[in-house]
């Protein structure tokens, strides 16, 4: 068994980054080492790649104008940037609407804007990990600056109404923003035809090195830098652009364009199998989110009466990389704050498992996985004081109430 | 870097008549070393036949200020005095290919040049009054000058109202923060309050010829017949726009400020001719001297009682 390759099922976490993509950066490292703004043909050759990179972000996008691609270090600062610049251009307005289910780059942002005296209205999500438009539209007024909502969840890949509540808040005049990170390259779009005014991604869950985000601007909507400074990015963002991972960005996208069918067959069955493989052997266990209206390669599943970590760890061992929740979420001994929200019960809440698949997994990894996740289960399960004989202990609360707790 | 054409960074680097000419009757200097570029033309002509018999430039500038110089020189030999004065600067950008908006004012200051060493040679005095402020909008190559003149001139309070006036603000947008604040300012004179929408029209502007500079009238015409002559350019101008729903009026003349109503379809056509910057251009041309067209609202009109 030692010489099988280990299956990588975490690429909502991070991709790998394209060999291609590897191979279009390393001249800029190298010869063509410039700073864009120079003088000298040093300087011109990497303006010129940077230009051909922007217009590569657009087409993926569908955006109008390639002005409106402002690149960032990471789709953390892009959320923090649309955040903060719609608060700063409207300093009359002072509620913000989001979802409880955002990434913390947003979650955590907005915990720190209520500290500074901001209202946050944080939409609740249904047992499918769904918003309810009645209890969003209530919420539209004058009063508010900015909408944050995340396109498609990190952790179930349920993908939110996000087209329909950018045209809501811009018909109320209130600016839109969404952290497409896990949308984009999964999710066909053409942000032309929308009424979204500012989205976020991040060059690393699509195939493109760490380290590189960018935020869409719509032409036309008002913004307050973050980063002030240098004249980069039309003195949107300041800080001599991170070129080679730019450029790494660039081709990402177009080869995510040219994948995206692929991404929406070819791998959406395999996951497609895998659940159904893994729920067909493995009692008391069911998949998460919103599971008509998912992204292709999402998959997280809750195995009742265990605990996700140590699913990992043996996961691991036989060579399976996954994770549990958000990999800022683990580290902490509470469940996710996206499977507490759609009221996953404790007992499922602390064993969940997110299985995420890029175009490089094959139908032979989605078989190897089937088959070693069943005896992991029913070993943890055998460890559990929840667990009996043949399935879990009748009034498992009642049953085994320690002490201390 | 810039992204210069061909013929800038050719005659950049093989500029054409470079240095004073001997014998020289006229001689024009614009700029100043403070702001960063300074021109002097030098001119030999014909007292016959007005005939420009030959040119010099020196320049203290950048590459495509020697650039706009040299082509300007080339362009100028052999014309007459009078044929001289009618290139615009974008006659100049024109004959280099075009140049980046943001160098357009290069091409201006060649064109101020020709206009005072044409004064110096016909013995009359040429004041440079051409105040240029900080470059505002990129995309259009709009200053902080023509900006505040026109929001003053029309009351205007949004950034809207600017780019449909001036053109600033309707490329990429990321001059907008730049341009509200000069609306606060200007608004808060007058004793406004700046209010914002959050989300701004989609720009529908498309590039037209940039604003150019501003000199004081010249004086071989009578004021009436300045008047007569700008009414008839614009005039002339009617029927195109009227063709294309739109249409231009004289409204009122202060010195080199010339104040049009300037409405329906020209607002946002892409014909430069039809822009404010293209009526502009064309009364420059005619005129022989540098004005500013400066669009009058239909409410000032009401005010006035017009
Ligand atoms: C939905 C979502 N938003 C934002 C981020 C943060 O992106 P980055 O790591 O580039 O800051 C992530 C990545 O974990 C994400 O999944
Ligand atoms: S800089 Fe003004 S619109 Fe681009």
């Amino acid at each position: 068994m030692s010489e099988l390759k280990d299956i990588y099922l975490d690429n909502n976490a991070t991709t790998r980054v394209d060999p291609a993509v590897v191979e279009a950066m390393l001249p800029f490292f190298t010869e063509q080492f410039g700073n864009p703004s120079s003088m000298h043909s040093f300087g011109n050759k990497v303006g010129l790649a940077l230009k051909k990179a922007r217009q590569q972000v657009q087409n993926l996008l569908g955006a109008e104008h390639d002005s409106e691609i402002v690149f960032t270090s990471c789709g953390s600062e892009s959320d923090s940037t649309a955040i903060l610049s719609a608060l700063k251009a409207q300093p009359e307005r002072k509620e913000i609407i989001t979802t409880v289910v955002e990434h913390p780059a947003v979650l955590n942002l907005c915990d720190y804007l209520e500290t500074e005296g901001y209202t946050v209205h944080r939409l609740k999500v249904d047992k499918q990990g769904r918003l309810n438009m009645d209890e969003y539209k209530a919420l539209l007024s004058d009063n508010v600056a900015v909408v944050s909502v995340m396109w498609a969840n990190n952790e179930t890949g349920t993908i939110f109404p996000v087209l329909e509540m950018a045209e809501l808040a811009d018909e109320a005049g209130i600016l839109f923003h969404t952290d497409a990170v896990q949308a984009v390259g999964k999710i066909p779009m053409n942000l032309q035809d929308t009424s979204i005014h500012m989205l976020s991604l991040s060059g690393h869950k699509l195939h493109a090195p760490k380290g590189v985000g960018v935020l869409y601007l719509r032409r036309g909507v008002r913004f307050r830098p973050l980063l002030r400074g240098g004249h980069q990015e039309r003195g949107r963002r300041a800080g001599t652009e991170n070129v080679t991972s730019i450029i790494g960005l660039g081709l990402a996208c177009e080869q995510a364009m040219q994948h995206m069918e692929y991404e929406n067959t070819v791998v959406a069955q395999l996951r497609d199998r895998l659940q159904e493989g893994i729920l067909a052997k493995v009692p008391h266990a069911f998949a998460t989110g919103d599971l008509t209206n998912r992204l292709p390669n999402t998959l997280n599943i809750a195995f009742e009466y265990i605990e996700g970590e140590a699913i990992l760890l043996l996961l691991n061992k036989a060579g399976i990389a996954a994770s549990s929740g958000s990999a800022c979420t683990s580290g902490s001994l509470e469940p996710s704050h996206v499977m507490k929200a759609m009221g996953i019960p404790y007992t499922a809440a602390h064993g969940t498992i997110r299985l995420s698949l890029s175009r490089y997994t094959t139908a032979e990894e989605i078989e190897r996985v089937i088959e070693a996740v069943p005896p992991i289960i029913e070993k943890l399960r055998t460890l559990s004081p929840y667990w009996g004989e043949n399935g879990p202990i009748e009034n498992p609360e009642e049953a085994f109430a320690p002490v201390y707790a | 870097m810039w992204d210069y054409s061909e013929k800038v960074t050719e005659h950049f680097y093989n500029p054409r008549n470079a240095g004073a000419v001997d014998q020289a009757n006229a001689v024009g200097d614009v700029g100043s070393i403070s702001c960063g570029d300074a021109l002097r033309l030098t001119l030999k002509v014909d007292p016959e036949t007005d005939v420009i018999l030959d040119a010099g430039f020196q320049t203290f500038g950048c590459g495509s200020a020697i650039a706009s110089s040299s082509a300007l020189t080339e362009m100028i030999k052999g014309m007459t005095v009078d044929e001289a004065l009618k290139i615009s600067n974008q006659d100049i950008a024109d004959y280099l290919d075009g140049l980046p908006p943001e160098k357009m004012h290069c091409s201006v200051m060649g064109r101020e040049a020709l206009q005072a060493a044409v004064a110096n040679y016909r013995g009359e005095e040429w004041v440079d009054d051409h105040e240029e402020g900080a470059l505002i909008c990129k995309c259009f190559a709009i200053d902080d000058v023509m900006i505040r003149d026109t929001i003053r001139a029309n009351n205007l309070s949004t950034v809207e109202d600017v780019t449909n006036y001036t053109k600033a603000g309707g490329g990429c947008s990321s001059c907008h923060e730049g341009i509200e604040n000069i609306l606060k300012e200007e608004m808060e004179a007058r004793g406004e309050v700046f209010m914002p929408g959050a989300i701004g029209k989609k720009a529908k502007a498309k590039p037209a010829a940039a604003a150019t500079a501003e000199a004081k009238p010249a004086g071989s015409m009578t004021a009436v017949q300045r008047i007569l002559k700008i009414q008839q350019v614009l005039e002339g101008l009617r029927p195109a726009l009227q063709a294309d729903g739109g249409d231009v009026e004289l409204m009122d003349i202060e010195g080199k400020n010339i104040y049009v109503k300037l409405v329906g379809a020209c607002n946002g056509c892409q014909m430069a001719a039809m822009t404010l910057g293209g009526v502009q251009q064309k009364l420059i041309e005619e005129l022989g001297e540098f004005v500013k067209v400066i669009p009058h609202t239909e409410r000032q009109l009401v005010e006035l009682g017009v």
